[in-house]
């Protein structure tokens, strides 16, 4: 069980709290971690909230990689460790190489700011392994640059390896194949758009994202 | 030496460009017809002290690839000359 969870704040961040509030709600001991600290404080899991790190200056994420606590991130998630991105730690984890593809400007480009419809394509994750393939989750999105991208050999090897976890009903923002959220080939780093922990209290209209949350703070992602 | 660099950061050709669609529907809107193929990029332009002209299109070109540039999609057109 992945009890404590850092939370990595960057200059820019602005759903740490939120974050934090749903971790703690559903049992587990959230704290903030500093991005310019090189340590995880001996955490037993990460959560990249969403924001603007670094005010998403040259690109969303670009910067932030760059980060103190982002080397350590990235040797945490090589040695298993569970890791999750949300939003703007979505485009934080492609940009630091540890997720395929980008995040691109939403076709039509718009910002978005609504709920909608995601659905289970696969629960080999951190982020699934306690829902099931085909649930239908109601999480809002909020971004602007959500559009998932990729080459055509690396949407090939994400249908082929299983590692999109969760795609929109109705696509929003031009993703290609529908894609709201993949994993690693190690089903320990997962990235989606969507915000479950905006969806985690019925006083905000939808608990859907508690199932993930959940997977995530239970950690048994290795369901194979 | 001192080279002015500019570096123009572009999507790479078959990714989808939706602020120059968007660009392109409004010159036909107003009235400039045949304007086509419209993409939008951005120019980076720094200056950069190098021992010569190679030295500094080496360092230029992996500072593209390494953060100006997403590879994934986009990709650098570097122009290099001498500070003047």
């Amino acid at each position: 069980m992945s009890n404590n969870i850092g939370v990595v704040v960057f200059p820019g961040s602005n759903c740490e709290k939120d974050a934090m509030e749903a971790l703690a709600d559903l049992g587990a001991k959230p704290r903030l971690l500093w991005h310019a600290d090189n340590t995880l404080q001996g955490v037993d899991a990460v959560v990249i909230p969403g924001g603007f790190a670094h005010g998403d200056y040259l690109r969303p994420g670009a910067i932030a990689r760059f980060s103190p606590a982002m080397e350590a991130i990235i040797d945490f998630a090589n040695g298993g460790g569970p890791v999750l991105g949300i939003c703007n730690g979505f485009q934080v984890l492609t940009e630091a190489g540890l997720l395929p593809g980008a995040l691109q400007k939403n076709a039509g480009l718009k910002f978005l700011c609504k709920e909608v419809e995601l659905r289970v394509e696969n629960t080999n994750s951190v982020l699934t392994n306690m829902a099931h393939e085909g649930q239908i989750l109601r999480i809002p999105i909020n971004h602007f640059e959500g559009n998932f991208t990729c080459t055509e050999e690396t949407l090939i090897e994400l249908q082929e390896k299983q590692q999109i976890i969760l795609t929109y009903t109705e696509n929003p923002n031009g993703s290609v194949a529908n894609i709201a959220g993949i994993c690693n080939a190690g089903r320990n780093v997962v990235g989606l758009m969507p915000h479950p922990e905006r969806a985690c209290h019925s006083l905000l209209g939808s608990v859907d994202g508690r199932v993930l949350l959940e997977s995530f703070i239970q950690g048994e992602h290795a369901k194979i | 030496m001192v080279y002015d660099a500019c570096v123009e950061v572009k999507l790479r050709e078959g990714i989808a460009d939706p602020q120059g669609s968007t660009i392109e529907k409004a010159t036909a809107n107003l009235g400039f017809n045949g304007i086509t193929n419209v993409r939008v990029g951005k120019c980076i332009r720094f200056q950069i002290e190098a021992e010569d002209d190679q030295e500094a299109n080496n360092i230029v070109t992996e500072l593209c690839s390494r953060f100006l540039t997403n590879p994934v999609i986009e990709e650098a057109v570097i122009e290099i000359q001498v500070a003047g």
